[in-house]
């Protein structure tokens, strides 16, 4: 109760900002975050508590996009069943890479998702009708009323999209199925002899997985007013996805939204006042850091401190 | 384009060029991720460092070859200094070392990446040498001889590192430590010297590596991105830990690339060894010379 | 008579060239005490492998109350009742000492009706017969030696199993612990639990079981009541290497 009341209220301040607030660089540095957020979140079902690496983030949020960018070409959908198309084949996706590779270790799976980027990224370079490699040109129609702004109401959406993407994983995390993919990456063998039907449940994880970055994705194009393959399927959105549930912490559904809060608020903050470079600079040493000196992240620094304070 | 025989045998003849040079970049990998089980995503960054070494050495006059094979000493320990810590850190704590392991040179991947842009800058590199530049005919075919001097190299390496591995004694424990640590333990061997000595002859590989990377073609900081790929579709295809199987491999990608290449264009290239990837892993998990 | 819970038919399994398991035929009556033996790399794992779903076997079937399971995956068997520990231990570190019991509980005995299942009290009357309900609440990464083979044990019994494998779960325990896991054992088999333990310790391989096999090479040698197994040559043999 208290998680859908924290979600209602984020809402509601999202949309009374989206309103009020006339700045908006804020919007559309936060819809990037947002982003972030859903896609560390959606990474952590599969990565986190099953122990599978997905480098292939890319492939599922580009795929995301593209379909949104292709059925709104070519019939001008509307941009909620955009999202969903995305989330759909984004999941069928995720199914067919996980009948393919899920059932090897864990190290096979991540390199064929590396292998799943480059597959998607030449697929849509030689589609015409999608743009091909220049890309392809996207007429925003008008926002839907109150907000006076497509950006504004983009980062509704995005705020909307994070909030369902967690709330999943929170349901992932607390049901049976968190508990059987978390039986899997202690020990694979131990979980199908205590009778967890362990391909089924990963098969599982990666299409839900898939899905959500999927709809990460649906909205880029709109928001950019434009698409293209060299951007789309960007390792940015690897190393983005899998940085910020190890800093956040992999264990606890907040982890990968207070990971990625701090990743692309310092990044964007580093990249602004800095350079790029060092924005990648900051994920890869934070990365090494909390891997090797806190392996539970943030929020397993936090346990720890409120362990020994409260002592 | 039409199909020809010459232009199939061009692109035989190139792919088999380009196949050994994938797989001289992918032997230190073959060490590395195929014998000792340390998923290395990093390899290809540390190659992109060896080729900027290199350069540098080259700056100085020195040919590239030599100066990747002066190198090596230096990788060797920068390898047995890496894998020390990545055991200590991880494989020795045992629990959830897959997930972590791999973020960890992920993450070093990024370092090295952004080192070398803070030290070098952005722009690409090149080396010069007597053969970079020149190419010969046979028949209506125009071969650059950097290809062929590259090809040479990477045969030697090939040669040698097999050798070591089956010939001495060191090599053969390598070989063991990969199919039964217990085995060797109660030999009286420690495991963990061995694989941290396999480590540093893959770096030290890796610096040669780089040194072709670097007289095939210029150079820049974020190439080993395209090479994590490549690298590892190579040593999978290969069966981990196959030396014979990495050249084959290498020479399938290069060729099924080359012909690619000339018959759909560059743009369908990139995907020809991830399909093919893809498809062994669906198919034949433990490569084409696994075990 | 008693029917057969387990009944092996002629199993063989190959890895590349090398036979591990070759043409072995058993049958092991409901609530038997079955003792398995062999020297190391005669194919004890390998056959309780294939029993337990981890490896397939080639040839030959593997009935379980009459029915053929061998091409099931590992976790169907487990909810038809085959359970197994493992040699080297394997919890889930991650999870609480109770919560390595309640994935069982949740993927076998609940399955489907999840719903008003008081799976944390059934885990813990299971760890109070195990004597480890102390430690129900300690990450399962902080357990002792002993601690570990009755956790492995206690999350094989929280399948509700008919038949359990004990793989070599008294290996490096001093002679105290071993009896304290023996006294376990006979517990669950006076419950009426069906048990194959697979085991390096003679004595108390030999104080357990009603009946033994030993395995040499992939193949059965021997079989037997075991004051007969261990007077038999060609155990002896085996063992000490000719």
């Amino acid at each position: 109760m208290k998680f859908w009341i924290s979600a209602a209220i984020v809402l509601a301040a999202a949309v009374a900002a989206a309103v009020t607030v006339k700045n908006e660089y804020f919007f559309f540095a936060g819809y990037t975050v947002l982003v972030f957020v859903t896609l560390a979140t959606a990474w952590n079902i599969l990565g986190g508590y099953a122990g599978y690496v997905n480098f292939g983030t890319p492939a599922f949020f580009g795929l995301g996009a593209y379909t949104a960018a292709v059925l709104f070409k070519a019939f001008a959908m509307p941009l909620v069943l955009q999202i969903l198309a995305a989330g759909v084949m984004s999941g069928l996706l995720g199914l067919a890479a996980g009948v393919l590779t899920l059932r090897l270790r864990g190290i096979f799976f991540a390199i064929a998702t590396i292998a799943l980027v480059v597959i998607m990224e030449t697929l849509f370079i030689n589609w015409r009708f999608a743009g091909g490699a220049t890309g392809l040109q996207l007429l925003r129609p008008p926002p839907m009323p109150p907000f006076e702004s497509y950006i504004k109401m983009l980062f509704v959406l995005a705020v909307a999209i994070a909030i369902v993407a967690v709330a999943v994983a929170r349901w992932i995390e607390q049901s049976w199925i968190g508990r059987g993919l978390r039986a899997i990456r202690d020990s694979e063998e131990a979980a199908e002899c205590t009778g967890v039907p362990t391909l089924r449940l990963k098969l599982f994880a990666c299409t839900v997985s898939g899905a959500l970055m999927g709809t990460a994705g649906a909205c880029m194009p709109m928001y950019l007013s434009f698409i293209e393959p060299a951007s789309t399927f960007n390792l940015n959105y690897a190393i983005g996805a899998l940085a910020s549930p190890m800093i956040g912490g992999t264990a606890h559904y907040l982890g990968p939204v207070i990971g990625a809060l701090i990743l692309s608020t310092l990044q964007q903050v580093v990249s602004v006042t800095i350079s790029s470079e060092m924005n990648v600079l900051v994920v890869g040493v934070l990365l090494v850091f909390f891997v090797v000196a806190a392996p539970e992240g943030v929020l397993g620094l936090f346990k720890k401190w409120f362990r020994t304070s409260s002592k | 384009m039409p199909f020809s025989f010459e232009l199939l045998l061009e692109a035989i003849v190139f792919g088999v060029l380009l196949g050994c040079f994938y797989a001289a970049v992918s032997i230190g990998l073959s060490v590395s991720f195929g014998l000792l089980d340390v998923p290395h995503v990093a390899h290809p960054a540390i190659m992109v460092f060896g080729a900027y070494c290199t350069w540098l050495l080259g700056r100085l006059g020195l040919d590239p070859v030599l100066a990747g094979v002066l190198l090596t000493p230096a990788f060797f320990l920068l390898g047995m200094a890496v894998y020390r810590f990545y055991y200590e850190v991880f494989e020795k704590r045992g629990s959830d070392a897959g997930v972590r392991g791999i973020a960890f040179f992920f993450g070093l991947a990024l370092i090295i990446e952004v080192g070398l842009i803070l030290a070098f800058g952005v722009d690409q590199r090149t080396v010069e040498a007597a053969y970079i530049g020149k190419s010969f005919s046979i028949g209506d075919m125009r071969i650059p001889m950097r290809t062929v001097v590259v090809t040479v190299v990477a045969l030697v390496l090939m040669t040698v590192l097999t050798l070591y591995l089956s010939r001495t004694f060191t090599g053969r424990a390598i070989k063991a430590v990969a199919q039964d640590e217990q085995a060797l333990r109660l030999m009286g061997a420690n495991p963990m010297r061995i694989k941290q000595w396999a480590f540093g002859i893959a770096t030290a590989v890796a610096a040669v590596a780089g040194a072709m990377l670097i007289i095939i073609g210029p150079v820049d900081p974020g190439m080993d991105r395209a090479y994590i790929g490549r690298t590892f579709s190579v040593v999978v295809l290969a069966g981990l830990g196959s030396m014979t199987g990495t050249i084959a491999a290498g020479l399938i990608l290069g060729i099924s690339e080359s012909i690619v290449l000339m018959q759909f264009g560059a743009s369908w290239a990139p995907a020809v060894s991830f399909s093919l990837l893809l498809i062994v892993l669906g198919i034949r998990p433990q490569g084409l010379f696994g075990r | 008579m008693v029917p057969d819970i387990l009944k092996i038919e002629g199993v063989t399994k190959q890895f590349g060239g090398f036979t591990a398991l070759n043409e072995v035929s058993l049958s092991i009556p409901q609530g038997e005490r079955f003792g398995l033996i062999g020297p190391n790399g005669s194919g004890k794992t390998t056959l309780i492998n294939c029993v337990s779903g981890a490896l397939r076997n080639e040839a030959g079937r593997i009935l379980f109350d009459g029915e053929d399971v061998s091409r099931l995956p590992a976790y169907q068997r487990t909810r038809r009742g085959i359970a197994r520990s493992f040699q080297i231990p394997r919890p889930f570190a991650s999870m609480s000492v109770v919560e390595n019991l309640v994935v069982p509980l949740e993927y076998v005995v609940h399955r489907g009706s999840l719903r008003g299942a008081d799976t944390r009290g059934e885990a813990l009357a299971i760890l109070r017969g195990m004597g480890l309900a102390a430690k129900a609440d300690t990450p399962a990464n902080q357990l002792s030696q002993v601690e570990l083979r009755k956790l492995e044990l206690a999350r094989a019994m929280a399948a509700r199993p008919r038949l359990l494998i004990s793989d070599e779960a008294m290996a490096g325990l001093a002679p105290n612990e071993v009896d304290e896991v023996l006294a376990i054992l006979f517990d669950l088999n006076r419950a009426g639990i069906t048990i194959i333990m697979i085991e390096h310790i003679m004595h108390a391989v030999m104080r357990f079981s009603q009946r033994m096999v030993c395995l040499d090479a992939g193949r059965i040698i021997c079989e037997g009541a075991p004051d007969a197994i261990v007077a038999n040559p060609e155990v002896q043999r085996a063992y000490l290497g000719a």
